[in-house]
């Protein structure tokens, strides 16, 4: 797998390949676009079983799915204010793709849908065509005002103005970039230290002894990568978030 | 007493809505810890960096003005990348804007209501 021919192949993990045979090859089904699949479906089945039962005293499922919605709810109400329950699903929809995609990535043999910029970058240009659109829903061309701040010398103008744009539309790439750098520097080292343990257990006698650093550094970093799942889809809801608020409450 | 509790609720109901009230420290901030600021002020200065340097290419190679627009793009995808640190270790000035513009939103006959 990741040895061959004693050589460090880290990056091979991100590649695409067909997946379910020959329908597969015909569209173009990646193992990103299953695991996206798969993704969404334990999203559906998490929400479905916590709403399903609706017991008073929830079961762990239950209380699995509330914890998560109420997570989103009190940060999305923190944000964005009162006036943000209405995109609260969006923002919602967003955390547990991000989340499942990281989580997902960390099990054997699976895929990191969320370590493809591409993915990333999709994810990061809705929610900033969304937030743009909202805001100007909202505000109409009061909006444009949000790229020269009120006070400022008019002879700043040519300045400011592209300094603005160029800061707004930065948001979308710093979005994607975050998340995805994030996921493909955590899959590459543990690849890179799974591979240390494999040459250096072959090493003979003292191989198996020396192979052990390398795998408690991979214990470890496991841990790691599970927070880091974890952190960045909580990072890009809470960002999409706060971009919610300046679009809402416009400044 | 009865009203002064009205007024203090439809106050703290204004604000809410309006997100004045920014939220207690903890729950709904961004991870603070030194390599999350380092690497999040070093991800918004490469991508408002990237963002200017995509604009003056694609503009250069549109209008043939190679290579002045992306001189000119480099060096505010430059001033837009410190702008975006700057923001980050500045408060969010959220108790400002209510004052600035005195019932903007009332007058647009609210948030709902202008659409």
């Amino acid at each position: 797998m990741a040895v061959e021919g004693k050589t460090i192949d880290a990056l091979s993990q991100f590649e695409l390949s067909p997946v379910l045979g020959i329908f597969g090859h015909a569209v173009s089904f990646s193992q990103s676009n299953l695991f996206m699949v798969v993704a969404v479906a334990l999203t559906w089945f998490l929400m479905k079983a916590t709403a399903d039962r609706g017991a008073m005293v929830p079961g762990r499922l239950q209380a699995l799915g509330e914890s998560a919605y109420e997570f989103i709810q009190g940060m999305v109400r923190d944000q964005v204010g009162d006036e943000g329950k209405k995109y609260f699903p969006f923002v919602f929809s967003i955390f547990m793709f991000v989340l499942f995609g990281n989580l997902l990535g960390m099990l054997p043999y699976a895929f990191t849908f969320t370590s493809h910029i591409v993915v990333t970058l999709t994810l990061a240009a809705v929610v900033w065509v969304s937030v743009t659109v909202i805001a100007l829903q909202r505000h109409g061309t009061h909006f444009f005002s949000y790229f020269f701040p009120e006070g400022a010398p008019t002879w700043l103008a040519p300045i400011i103005i592209p300094v603005e744009i160029i800061s707004y539309l930065s948001r979308m790439v710093s979005l994607s970039v975050r998340l995805f750098a994030n996921m493909v520097a955590g899959h590459v080292m543990l690849k890179v230290f799974a591979t240390f343990v494999v040459l250096l257990g072959g090493l003979g006698a003292v191989g198996p002894f020396v192979a052990a650093m390398p795998l408690a550094v991979n214990v470890a970093l496991v841990g790691f990568e599970f927070l880091v799942a974890f952190l960045q889809a909580y990072v890009f809801a809470i960002l999409t978030s706060i971009y919610l608020h300046d679009a809402v409450h416009l400044h | 007493m009865d009203k002064r509790n009205g007024f203090d609720e439809r106050l703290r109901q204004a604000r809410a809505r309006e997100g004045l009230d920014r939220a207690p420290k903890g729950r709904g901030d961004l991870p603070q810890g030194p390599w999350g600021i380092g690497l999040r002020a070093g991800v918004e200065v490469v991508s408002a960096l990237g963002v200017g340097i995509g604009i003056g290419f694609v503009l250069d190679r549109w209008l043939g003005t190679w290579p002045w627009l992306f001189l000119v793009f480099f060096v505010l995808g430059s001033v837009a990348g410190v702008l975006n640190v700057y923001r980050l270790f500045a408060p969010r000035p959220a108790g400002v804007q209510g004052r600035d513009r005195p019932g903007r939103d009332m007058t647009d006959g609210g948030p709902d209501g202008g659409r």
